[in-house]
């Protein structure tokens, strides 16, 4: 049996390989539907279609929590129990979480991360009438300010970190190119009216026990912006813990980036998996090329230096364990911090202080360790 | 005894709990003192994977004498220690799950108390109150109010402030200076090897092995434990020399979390978590607290426990060596007794009485009978 952890673009594509491959295959997702970030709340989108009239098994609800690579077994929990599934090959297919860099204010109750205010609003938190900021860097702030739009937000403005010189350039080079990420660029019609501000960026988010106003950076002049709710990215990160533990000969990962790129490696990934190498290899010069694409958007929406400098001494790194910049001050490596600060130590495990440390001192991670995700220790004796 | 030619009086290799006591009692002594480590920061060995409990305990004369020296030592520096250094004086339970354990809780009772400790007998209501969340029916326990838990990698940082670091390898150390691996080294009037599991690099005819222990800490669930538990099983599986043990060991910790030990395993030398091991250690621990299976576990580790054959640290000069010393073999109990270790070593280094004999530990003894 082929199991492929996540439903979303790459899980979906991977599982349809399979299953075109002849092979038997069961697909885990810890939300209770197939889509992922991208089309959750959208049962009609083409793949999601596709995957549920080939009738492929679901596990939905479930997370996997912890596996034992060298037994192929995942552990999966759920809110009242858990279970062990066993794999003959494990496609690890669990996308890539957003990144959040730290500034005074982001913290407060109203900041969000901008996918995540996305999904809130798609799984029903109202912002009809209210103000939003979309803020921070790449094409999805646009999908997002498109979509938070069309639920009766009244979106103030984009600030694009990403100078106006390099943004031009970047959108000429889309055109002809079927991205669907990237067909944000061409939102145009949907962002209609909606202040667009490359070069400026949030310094800080201030409130009274919640988010009233923003302070801006416009292109060099500071300027202050009311409103409800902020919704910041600075991109994705594929999510690498599961990967790391369950590392070995029989688990392939896929989905490292945007739709279109987890889709390619999904495939691949579900060939390859149902043993059909020539069918996967087949399909790697376009992914290259995907891949090539995913590098060009990265570098043209690099987070800018001037980032690293609006964290204070007071500015929260470790939200779990409440760790602000100025204790990290002397400490040499992310394990030094996490020893001596307690930073990365909490529930999360530096799963959001991990990409914001690395961008501000260049520190890389601590090594993953068992469980992927907080796990009840009565789980983690399941026989069945 | 140090001549001024030398760079440092002394060079501790290793910045775990032991070397930084040593280091700090050395450098109180009046010596210029520099500790060496290869970790990404100081106290990152051992001295990061264990549990911390300091804990008085009598398997045998010798670890009772060194634990109870130690643990007063303990909570004379408690009052100057950082709050990061999460100190607790939140006291040990032994449960006894049966009347064979009972009768072990007399005995030490008896043993304790004869020796000036602190201890109360609970019958099995006491045990009930004083920790409602263990399993009903259990016969009793014996409280030690004076244990304590601690963070030791904060406690190492602060015993080792304005001690000079050197950060490399050390690949050979002789009574008159160490050489790291990138070829540069130092000279010193005496060497101290603290070094923890991995003293047979540098000293081979020591017998220390690495013991593996497991752990799971759980996300924050204040008020649910008041003192650090321990089975009475544990003096059996703890002393069976090479099978793989566990027994149940949980402590309570400042942050509301809980840490969940413990394991042991001989003859193993990679650091993977083993799962086997891991969920007999957790199925053990529920047995005794079934509500720690409804808990989230966050994250599990694995670490290596220096073991001796008499189970008995090496303090003192290494055999057949002048003016290099050796400070390791804690096996489960080197935050304990970090601070007694220096105090005895600083002692034979400087010629000083100790406050209880330093032969039971001396690594020239025999461990014949042991083998
Ligand atoms: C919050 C957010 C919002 C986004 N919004 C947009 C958008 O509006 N427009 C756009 O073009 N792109 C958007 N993206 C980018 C888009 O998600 C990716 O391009 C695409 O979804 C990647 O597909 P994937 O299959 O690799 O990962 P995902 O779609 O993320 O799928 C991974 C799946 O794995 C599941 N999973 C993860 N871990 C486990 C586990 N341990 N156990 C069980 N299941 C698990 C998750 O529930 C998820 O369903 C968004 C990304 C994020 C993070
Ligand atoms: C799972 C587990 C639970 C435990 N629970 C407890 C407990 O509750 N209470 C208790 O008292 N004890 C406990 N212990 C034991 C305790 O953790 C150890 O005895 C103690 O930390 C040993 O400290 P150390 O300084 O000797 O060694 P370590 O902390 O291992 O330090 C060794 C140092 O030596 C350095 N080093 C080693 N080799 C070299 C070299 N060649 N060159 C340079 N540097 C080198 C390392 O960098 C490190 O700085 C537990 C241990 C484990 C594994």
């Amino acid at each position: 049996m082929i199991v492929v952890v996540g439903a979303g673009p790459a899980g979906i594509a991977a599982a349809l390989a399979v299953q075109e491959c002849g092979k038997a295959v069961t697909v885990v997702d810890e939300n209770p539907s197939a889509g992922g970030q991208i089309w959750r709340g959208d049962p009609t989108h083409r793949w999601v279609a596709r995957f549920r009239a080939f009738n492929i098994p679901l596990i939905s609800g479930v997370r996997v929590v912890w596996g034992y690579p060298a037994a192929r077994t995942l552990v999966l929990e759920d809110a009242v129990g858990a279970r062990r599934l066993a794999y003959d090959k494990l496609v690890v297919a669990v996308g890539s979480p957003e990144i959040f860099l730290p500034f005074p204010g982001w913290t407060l109750p109203g900041v969000f991360g901008a996918g995540g205010l996305q999904a809130l609003v798609k799984s029903g938190l109202p912002v009809r009438g209210k103000n939003v900021v979309v803020a921070g860097t790449g094409p999805l702030l646009l999908a997002v300010a498109a979509s938070l739009r069309k639920k009766g937000a009244n979106i103030r403005l984009i600030a694009e970190q990403t100078p106006a010189a390099l943004l031009w350039p970047f959108a000429k080079q889309l055109s002809g190119r079927a991205s669907k990420l990237l067909q944000g660029i061409g939102l145009a019609w949907d962002l209609a009216g909606i202040p667009y501000a490359p070069a400026s960026w949030v310094t800080a988010a201030q409130g009274d026990g919640r988010l009233q106003r923003i302070v801006l950076n416009r292109r060099g002049t500071l300027v202050t912006e009311d409103c409800d709710y902020l919704a910041v990215g600075f991109g994705l990160r594929p999510a690498t813990e599961l990967a790391a533990i369950m590392a070995g000969p029989d688990t392939i990962v896929a989905g490292t980036g945007d739709a279109d790129l987890s889709l390619l490696e999904g495939r691949i990934a579900g060939y390859t998996a149902a043993g059909d190498l020539e069918k996967a290899r087949g399909l790697e010069p376009e992914r290259d090329q995907a891949r090539t694409f995913a590098a060009s958007i990265d570098r043209t929406f690099a987070v800018r230096d001037e980032l690293r400098q609006l964290a204070d001494s007071g500015t929260i790194i470790c939200r779990c364990e409440d760790v602000p910049l100025g204790r990290l001050e002397g400490k040499t490596c992310f394990r030094d911090a996490k020893l001596h600060t307690r930073c990365g130590m909490g529930a999360c495990q530096g799963r959001v202080c991990g990409p914001a440390l690395e961008f501000l001192f260049g520190w890389h991670g601590a090594s993953p360790r068992p469980p992927i995700f907080p796990a009840r220790v009565g789980s983690l004796l399941s026989e069945g | 005894m140090f001549d001024a030619i030398h760079s440092f009086d002394v060079i501790l290799v290793g910045a775990g709990i032991v070397g930084a006591a040593c280091a700090r009692e050395l450098a109180d002594s009046g010596l210029k003192v520099a500790v060496c480590h290869d970790s990404d920061t100081v106290g990152a060995g051992a001295t990061a994977a264990g549990m911390g409990h300091i804990a008085v305990m009598d398997d045998s004369d010798a670890q009772f004498a060194l634990t109870n020296y130690s643990q007063s030592l303990w909570w004379e520096l408690a009052g100057t220690l950082p709050p990061e250094a999460e100190f607790a004086g939140c006291g040990s339970l032994w449960v006894a799950a049966d009347d064979e354990e009972m009768a072990e809780v007399h005995r030490k009772s008896e043993y304790y108390s004869a020796r000036g400790v602190a201890v109360d007998v609970l019958d099995s209501g006491g045990v009930a109150k004083a920790e409602p969340n263990l399993r009903r029916g259990l016969a009793g326990g014996l409280r030690l109010p004076a244990d304590a838990v601690s963070y030791a990698p904060a406690v190492a940082r602060k015993l080792l402030t304005g001690i000079q670091l050197l950060r490399g390898r050390v690949v050979s150390a002789t009574s008159d200076g160490i050489e790291f691996a990138s070829g540069e080294s130092y000279f010193a009037g005496a060497v101290v090897l603290a070094t923890g599991a991995d003293l047979p690099r540098l000293a081979p005819e020591l017998p220390v092995r690495p013991r593996k222990g497991h752990l799971l800490i759980t996300d924050r669930y204040p008020g649910y434990l008041n003192h650090q538990i321990i089975e009475l099983g544990y003096l059996k599986s703890a002393h069976s020399e090479d099978a793989d043990s566990v027994a149940f060991n949980v402590q309570p910790r400042v942050t509301g979390q809980l840490l969940i030990g413990s394991s042991r395993q001989l003859g193993v030398d990679h650091a993977d978590i083993d799962h086997a091991i891991l969920r007999r250690m957790l199925a053990r621990a529920v047995e005794y607290m079934p509500g720690l299976a409804s808990l989230n576990g966050i994250r599990a580790w694995t670490g290596f426990r220096a073991s001796t054959p008499d189970n008995l640290p090496l303090i003192g000069l290494r055999p057949g060596h002048r003016s290099l010393y050796v400070a390791s073999g804690h096996e489960g109990l080197g935050i304990s007794t970090s601070l007694g270790t220096a105090k005895l070593l600083a002692d034979a280094m400087l010629g000083r009485p100790s406050a209880i004999p330093r032969e039971p530990y001396d690594p020239s003894r025999s461990f014949n009978h042991h083998a």
